[in-house]
């Protein structure tokens, strides 16, 4: 499959100005329902935080929670001077042409932080959705997780069904600071001809942990990215996971690079994914460059149909002795003994299949609270019914 | 209940069972002998339905009914249940979600699974990093839950450690409703008389003739029923002479 490598320039940056809501429950139906297949729940009660951006303007934003701050980038920067030295440190700017378009236009997006020692536990909802058709929309998010703070994002990417064609480029910046902890879990789910960019970036340092979890359901054009963790500080922990499936036409390309540059630094890459038809590229990057750190990489994918690749694409560098890495990878079709094993239980073939897809893609994240897992099981679940 | 008439089956294009004929009545339990490589797991896995064993002649029949070309899961849903010999990992998947699939609806007790000791596996993945005792364990619990009315048990004793081989004895009883209580309401007698669950066991070591008292046994060597007869005495024989004296009957 060969596919055309869309630049920023072929689609427009205007877009209509959308008013603030108040309330979400005055979003129409059909975008309700979009919202929900990418976790984000317009009952807002039941997160400690809210944003939501649609195309370029932030519609919503608001925290419930004392220590914990949400509002669009734009405004952070008028308020905060200081975070000007956050801006660009962990992406550069002129990493490649899409930080450079980034860089030179409106930026949105959002800028969330928690204050040091706030445990904010229930998640908080971020949401990034596009409206206008052909735009390119550029987003710049910055998350800043204070020393011994705790944070939970469930953030959706998505378009609406007005959308065809678009580029979503995305630059996200992630701070987690000494022994505090992010996980990120981010959905996305988009329209067919969509190009998808993101760029993001997080930093650890010491003692601090961030958990990834990323899950990309549905057919996107090209969806290339291949976020970078730094972990900094002493025992600073990392751990990837991502699911994906490629549905005929679609095209992702995507991975994880984990620097490991502090004593005792951990850091774990799992990767499950399912081809339709579609092709996906699976990588993984670990770079220790201390002794005493530890890292794995795990990388499975299945091919569902007699089209479609799956290209797992495993390296360590290891440049000191004492580094102990690792990787796994194993790319398939189901083996029929699985198939047969629970047919043999009363399930017919059809059933037996998408109950092993099911399993092959329900990883589950060591160190997560219960409540956060099963609210991420359910927005899988929302958007794993479109697809089976 | 079941009746296998002039069966050949062939893996591969190559000839591995010949003309088996035998039949189970409702309430029978039979033991299957004979050699490594003698085709005893080809048997049961023809029987299931498995693709790789192509029915080159011959019937199955499974309660008056043919289900020579019936798929697998046909041939559970009627009622018939396989304990594998190495099962599969099936990743993701964890043992509850398990129960709940051989259940089809059904509630199963959490008695069951206390017995059969696996209260603590119910969250872990089928199969996944299993010892051979805990697999065995596993595969039971899903016949248990599956209630099946013929039981086919592939060396149900192979890879279990001493301590649990009573265990695992029990459970099979449990399953071919061969546990006959004194303290049940129904006499002993009427307990076995009214007995439905049929088995066929395949054993290489014959360990499991302490805990199950089958009541027919059968040999098959290099693909041919060649004996059949009381499940002791077989045994016994095969444990004096080996299976060369079966060369005799064979030639
Ligand atoms: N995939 C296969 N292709 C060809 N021959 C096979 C295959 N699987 C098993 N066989 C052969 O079939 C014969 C019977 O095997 P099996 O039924 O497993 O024996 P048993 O269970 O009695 O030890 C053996 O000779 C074995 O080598
Ligand atoms: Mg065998």
């Amino acid at each position: 499959m060969t596919k055309r490598n869309f630049k920023p320039q072929d689609f427009t940056t205007e877009a209509p100005k959308h008013a603030y809501l108040k309330d979400l429950g005055s979003l129409d139906d059909l975008d309700r329902k979009r919202l929900l297949q990418i976790g984000v729940d317009i009952n807002t009660q039941d997160r400690i935080g809210t944003f939501l951006q649609i195309d370029h303007s932030v519609v919503h934003s608001g925290s419930q929670q004392k220590g914990l701050e949400v509002m669009g980038t734009a405004k952070a920067l008028e308020k905060y001077d200081w975070l000007q030295n956050y801006l660009w440190r962990a992406v550069p700017r002129d990493l490649d042409e899409y930080t450079k378009y980034v860089a030179a236009h409106v930026q949105q997006g959002y800028f969330i932080r928690v204050m040091p020692g706030v445990k904010a536990t229930y998640p908080l909802q971020a949401c990034l959705y596009l409206d206008k058709d052909g735009l390119a929309q550029c987003i710049h998010n910055i998350v800043i997780v204070e020393e011994g703070a705790e944070l939970n994002i469930i953030n959706g990417c998505a378009t609406s069904h007005k959308v065809h064609t678009g580029m979503h480029l995305g630059i996200s910046e992630f701070y987690v600071k000494k022994n505090a902890k992010l996980t990120f879990t981010m959905i996305h789910n988009w329209a067919e001809e969509m190009q998808v960019r993101p760029r993001s970036a997080t930093v650890v340092e010491e003692g601090g942990v961030f958990l990834s979890n990323f899950v990309c359901m549905h057919q996107v054009d090209m969806l290339q990215m291949f976020p970078v963790i730094t972990l900094n500080g002493n025992g600073a922990v990392a751990r990837s996971h991502s699911v994906l499936v490629a549905p005929p036409n679609t095209h992702m390309d995507t991975g994880t690079r984990v620097f490991l540059r502090a004593p005792q630094a951990k850091a774990e890459i799992i990767s499950r994914a399912v081809t339709t038809g579609g092709e996906v590229i699976s990588r993984g990057h670990l770079i220790g460059t201390e002794a005493q750190v530890k890292a794995h990489l795990e990388c499975h994918g299945l091919l569902l149909s007699p089209r479609g690749l799956i290209h797992a694409v495993p390296e360590l560098e290891a440049h000191v002795a004492g580094a102990e890495m690792s990787h796994e990878a194993a790319v398939g079709k189901i083996a029929p003994e699985e198939i047969e094993y629970l047919m043999a239980r009363g399930l017919d073939e059809e059933t037996a299949t998408s109950t092993i897809v099911r399993g092959f893609l329900n990883v589950r994240i060591e160190g997560l609270p219960q409540e956060l897992q099963q609210e991420i099981d359910k927005a899988i679940e929302a958007s794993q019914e479109s697809f089976m | 209940m079941l009746k296998v008439d002039g069966l050949t089956v062939a893996v591969g294009g190559k000839i591995i069972l010949r003309d088996i004929n035998f039949e189970i009545n409702a309430g029978e339990t039979h033991i299957l002998f004979g050699p490594n490589g003698s085709g005893k797991s080809t048997l049961l896995g023809t029987l299931m339905g498995f693709e790789r064993f192509e029915i080159v002649d011959g019937h199955i029949y499974f309660q008056g009914e043919e289900i020579t070309h019936l798929p697998v899961h046909e041939r559970a849903q009627r009622g018939i249940g396989l304990m594998f010999q190495r099962p599969p990992t099936i990743k993701g998947l964890p043992m509850h979600h398990m129960i709940k699939i051989c259940a089809r609806g059904r509630k199963v007790s959490e008695d069951l699974t206390k017995k059969l000791k696996f209260d603590k596996f119910m969250d872990r993945d089928v199969n996944y990093g299993f010892s051979g005792g805990e697999m065995k364990r596993s595969e039971i619990l899903q016949l248990l839950a599956q209630d099946p009315d013929l039981i086919l048990l592939d060396e149900p004793e192979s890879g279990v450690d001493i301590e649990n081989i009573a265990l695992i004895g029990d459970s099979i009883n449990m399953l071919l409703e061969r546990n006959v209580s004194p303290e049940d309401v129904k006499p002993m007698y009427r307990q076995r008389r009214e007995r439905k669950k049929a088995g066929l066991i395949i054993t290489h070591t014959g360990h499991i003739l302490n805990y199950v008292h089958a009541d027919f046994g059968h040999v098959i060597f290099e693909g041919r029923m060649s004996c059949h007869g009381n499940p002791r005495e077989l045994f016994d024989c095969i444990q004096r002479m080996g299976y060369g004296e079966c060369v005799r009957c064979a030639i």
